[in-house]
C-alpha cells in the first residue's frame, strides 16, 4: 500500500505531465491550422501542373523524343523510395505507419529481386530504417519544416538529388512515402509514383472537350516537356512534404489530446485512492485513540 | 465593358492572382507575347521577366517572375511561377546582393549542375535589376 506522500507526489507528477500534453496539444493545434492552409494553398499550382502535364504527355506520348522522365529507363531493377517522417516523436502511429509500410514494401521488392535505395525525409524515419536497411540509405534530409513553415526551396533540394540520381542512371522507378492528410484524426498513407511520370487517367468531360482543342507549343513540345518535369518532381515533393507536416501535426494533436484525457482519468483515480486512503488513516487513529482511552 | 480574360498566376505555395484583365504581356522565352481574350490555346515557358497587366490600355500592374510555364486559351490564361513579386516590392540592395551572390556561386561552382543552377541564378538576378531600371 502506497503511503500518502508517495501517492502525492505521484499525483503531482501526473499533474504536471498532464500540463505538458495539453500544451503541446495547443502547439500542434495551431501549427495544424497553418500547415493545413498551406497544404491547400499549394494545390492549385500542383493541380495545375497536372493536367498541363497530362495534355502534354498525350500530345508527345509515345514518340521517340520523350524525354526519360516521361518514358522511364526501359528497366525496372532499382526502385528508389522517398519516405516522408517527422522530425520529433510523440504523434501516435504516424512515424510507425510510415515506416511499417515502407518496410513491407521493400521486403516485397527484395522478395522479388530488385534492388532498393531510400532517401529518408525525416529524421524518425532515418533512425528507424538504418538498422535494418542501412546499407540502402543514399540520402536524409532533416529540418524541413522551418520556422515559417516549409520552405519551397528544401523541396526542390531534395528534387535536386532525385534528378542528379537519375541522371546518373542509379535507379529505375522512384516512389514517395508519405501521410496523406484527410482530418485531424485521420492520415492515409500513400504511394505515388514519381519517375517516370504517371500519366493521370483522362477524367471524362473536361479532357473531352480539351483535347480537342489544338495547342500550339512554344518553343516545342519536347523543350517545354524537358523544363516541366523535372519542375514537376519538385512540385509533387513540396505537396508530399506539405501534406506529411499537416498529418503530422493533425496525428500530434490526436495524441495529445488521447494523453491529457488520459492524465486526467489518472488525476482523478489517483486522488480517490488518496482521499481513501487518508480517510483509512483517520478512522484507524481514532480506532486507536478510543480503544486506548476505553482501556483506560 | 471590354472583353476581358482571366489572368491566374500561381505560386507552389499560393494562388497569388485570379481575376480578369484585359490583356496581359508575358516574358516567354521566345519572346515577349501579350494575351488578349479569345487568344489561340499555347502553352510556352517563360523566362525571368516581368507580366504587365493592363488595364484601360494602360500597364496597371508589373510582376516580377523568376520563370515557370504559362497555359492560354480562349478564356484564360494560367501561370505557374517559381516565384512571383510585384516589381514595385524589389528592393535594389536585395537584387544587387542577389547578383553577387549568384556571381560568386558560379566562381565557385565546380560540378556542370551547380554551375547551371549558379548561371540560372545569375539570369533571374539579372532580369530583377533590369526590371527595376525600366
Amino acid at each position: 500500500m502506497a503511503s500518502l506522500k508517495d501517492l502525492r507526489s505521484r499525483i503531482a507528477s501526473v499533474k504536471s505531465t498532464k500540463k505538458i500534453t495539453s500544451a503541446m496539444k495547443m502547439v500542434a493545434a495551431s501549427k495544424l491550422r497553418r500547415s493545413q492552409d498551406a497544404a491547400e494553398a499549394a494545390r492549385p499550382y500542383a493541380d495545375r501542373m497536372g493536367t498541363m502535364l497530362g495534355r502534354l504527355a498525350a500530345a508527345v506520348g509515345g514518340s521517340q523524343g520523350a524525354p526519360k522522365l516521361l518514358a522511364g529507363t526501359g528497366k525496372d531493377d532499382v526502385h528508389l523510395l522517398v519516405v516522408f517522417t517527422a522530425d520529433r516523436g510523440l504523434c501516435g502511429g504516424f512515424n510507425a505507419s510510415i515506416i511499417k509500410a515502407t518496410r513491407i514494401k521493400i521486403r516485397a521488392l527484395r522478395a522479388a529481386g530488385k534492388t532498393v535505395k531510400l532517401i529518408c525525409v525525416g529524421r524518425k524515419g532515418a533512425d528507424a530504417l538504418k538498422r535494418e536497411f542501412g546499407d540502402a540509405i543514399v540520402a536524409r534530409y532533416t529540418g524541413v519544416e522551418g520556422k515559417k513553415g516549409i520552405d519551397f526551396s528544401a523541396a526542390t533540394d531534395v528534387a535536386d538529388k532525385i534528378l542528379a540520381l537519375y541522371d546518373e542512371g542509379e535507379f529505375d522507378v522512384c516512389s514517395i512515402f508519405y501521410n496523406k492528410f484527410v482530418s485531424a484524426i485521420s492520415q492515409v498513407v500513400t504511394e505515388q509514383q514519381l519517375v517516370p511520370f504517371a500519366v493521370p487517367e483522362a477524367d471524362g468531360q473536361e479532357e473531352a472537350t480539351g483535347s480537342s482543342a489544338v495547342y500550339e507549343y512554344e518553343p516545342s513540345e519536347e523543350a517545354i516537356l524537358a523544363d516541366l518535369l523535372p519542375r514537376n518532381v519538385g512540385v509533387q515533393i513540396f505537396g508530399a512534404m506539405l501534406e506529411s507536416s499537416a498529418s503530422e501535426h493533425g496525428a500530434r494533436m490526436s495524441a495529445m489530446d488521447n494523453a491529457t484525457r488520459n492524465a486526467g482519468d489518472m488525476i482523478d483515480r489517483l486522488s480517490i485512492q488518496y482521499n481513501r486512503s487518508r480517510q483509512a488513516q483517520i478512522t484507524n487513529e481514532l480506532i486507536e485513540i478510543i480503544s486506548g482511552a476505553e482501556a483506560l | 465593358m471590354t472583353d476581358t480574360t482571366v489572368l491566374e498566376l500561381v505560386s507552389p505555395s499560393a494562388l497569388l492572382k485570379s481575376e480578369p484583365v484585359e490583356m496581359v504581356v508575358v516574358p516567354g522565352t521566345d519572346g515577349n507575347f501579350g494575351v488578349l481574350p479569345k487568344h489561340a490555346p499555347m502553352i510556352s515557358t517563360i523566362r525571368p521577366g516581368v507580366i504587365d497587366i493592363y488595364a484601360g490600355g494602360k500597364v496597371s500592374e508589373r510582376i516580377f517572375v523568376a520563370g515557370g510555364v504559362a497555359e492560354v486559351n480562349p478564356e484564360r490564361c494560367t501561370i505557374l511561377a517559381e516565384e512571383a513579386v510585384p516589381v514595385a516590392d524589389i528592393k535594389a540592395d536585395e537584387a544587387q546582393a542577389r547578383l553577387e551572390t549568384a556571381e560568386a556561386d558560379l566562381k565557385a561552382a565546380t560540378t556542370a549542375h551547380d554551375k547551371a543552377n549558379a548561371e540560372r541564378a545569375l539570369e533571374i538576378a539579372r532580369a530583377q535589376i533590369a526590371a527595376l531600371s525600366n
